[in-house]
């Protein structure tokens, strides 16, 4: 049956408010059997609240090859990062 | 045995068996997520049975949980015949499990209406379950009868094969209609007709034909099985029997 599944990834929300994290891969036909099959492989310990999933070939990912040009131009720009700010006390998740 | 005893009995051995069923998926299932969707269903089962037989254990006083669930023999098991089917192909697994899924999310909706606190409080958990195996059975019999050639004509036969055993879920004997004057029972009578129309819902979404009416099997509330009963028994009970006490 596996080579009529398609690959879907896998994005759990613990906790109300918080953002979807990606958690792993499952294999499925369509779209409820892949919500079916991430709530039984990646929820059974009570780790979410809410649940997408999205076919692997819907996502676009950059490749190691373009780190340079994608990623080296912020290294030296400290004054894009607000560490200079002091975080209030009652700030979370942040 | 007390009434409440024996109606007791009857949801927790449903419970058990079908969840024994389920778990001779393990390692078996047609892809790795659904065995282990399987096994899922399985063991909210076994919980669902622990929790039923707990009371069980309570109002008898003396047995206690493993006792009921390993050492009573097939006479003394009160599970409707349905649950006890064989597994067969994954499609006669998902019929049986489906027809007896729409049964039971009505069944627990109404027990959770039971004047008995107890088993109302076990029926409102036990739905939620409930709810998610039929989502799961239903959708599978729709792919599966809506899928290819082959799977519509290997469930409908597997609906064919089954039908026989649907009646009995509806049947209400002397202990039933006593429990249900006391506000305790579900009048499992009335459920049929919801029941009807889930089954009707999803048959037609998956392309499937109502098998047509038919000699319906009885027995289970007097304990008397089909012939697999005694053999899932002899498996699931083989430890407690060869090793009596043995703890884990």
């Amino acid at each position: 049956m596996s080579e009529n599944t398609d690959v879907w990834e896998v994005f759990i929300q613990s906790k109300n408010g918080l953002a979807h994290k990606h958690v792993g891969n499952v294999h499925a036909t369509d779209k409820e059997m892949a919500l079916q099959n991430a709530r039984d492989l990646y929820t059974r310990r009570n780790e979410g609240s809410c649940i997408w999933v999205v076919k692997s070939e819907y996502i676009i990912s950059s490749e190691s090859e373009d780190g340079e040009a994608f990623f080296d131009p912020s290294n030296d720009k400290m004054y894009r990062h607000p560490t200079f700010y002091t975080m209030p006390d009652g700030a979370k998740n942040i | 045995m007390s009434n409440l005893l024996n109606y007791t009995l009857r949801i927790a051995d449903n419970a058990i068996i079908l969840g024994q069923r389920m778990s001779q998926w393990c390692s078996n299932g047609p892809t790795l997520e659904e065995d282990i969707a399987m096994v899922n269903i399985s063991l909210d089962l076994f919980g669902q049975a622990n929790g039923f037989y707990e009371y069980a254990s309570s109002i008898d006083g003396n047995k206690s949980v493993d006792d009921f669930a390993f050492l009573r023999s097939e006479r003394e098991y009160f599970n409707n015949l349905i649950v006890e089917q064989k597994n067969g192909h994954f499609g006669d697994t998902i019929v049986r499990n489906f027809l007896f899924d729409a049964y039971s999310v009505l069944f627990y909706n109404k027990l959770s209406e039971s004047k008995d606190e107890i088993l109302a409080a076990l029926g409102a958990k036990s739905l939620k379950e409930a709810k998610y195996h039929l989502r799961h059975s239903s959708n599978w019999l729709i792919r599966l009868g809506d899928g290819t050639e082959e799977s519509n004509i290997k469930v409908q036969k597997s609906l064919e094969d089954i039908w026989m055993y649907t009646g009995n879920l509806f049947e209400m004997d002397d202990i039933d209609n006593e429990l249900l004057k006391s506000g305790i029972a579900v009048d499992n009578s009335s459920l049929i007709n919801d029941w009807d129309k889930k089954v009707n819902e999803i048959l037609d979404k998956a392309k499937l034909n109502k098998p047509e009416d038919c000699y319906m099997q009885t027995g289970s509330k007097k304990g008397l099985h089909t012939e697999h009963l005694g053999h899932l028994l002899s498996d699931m009970q083989f430890l407690q029997r060869a090793y009596p006490n043995a703890k884990w």
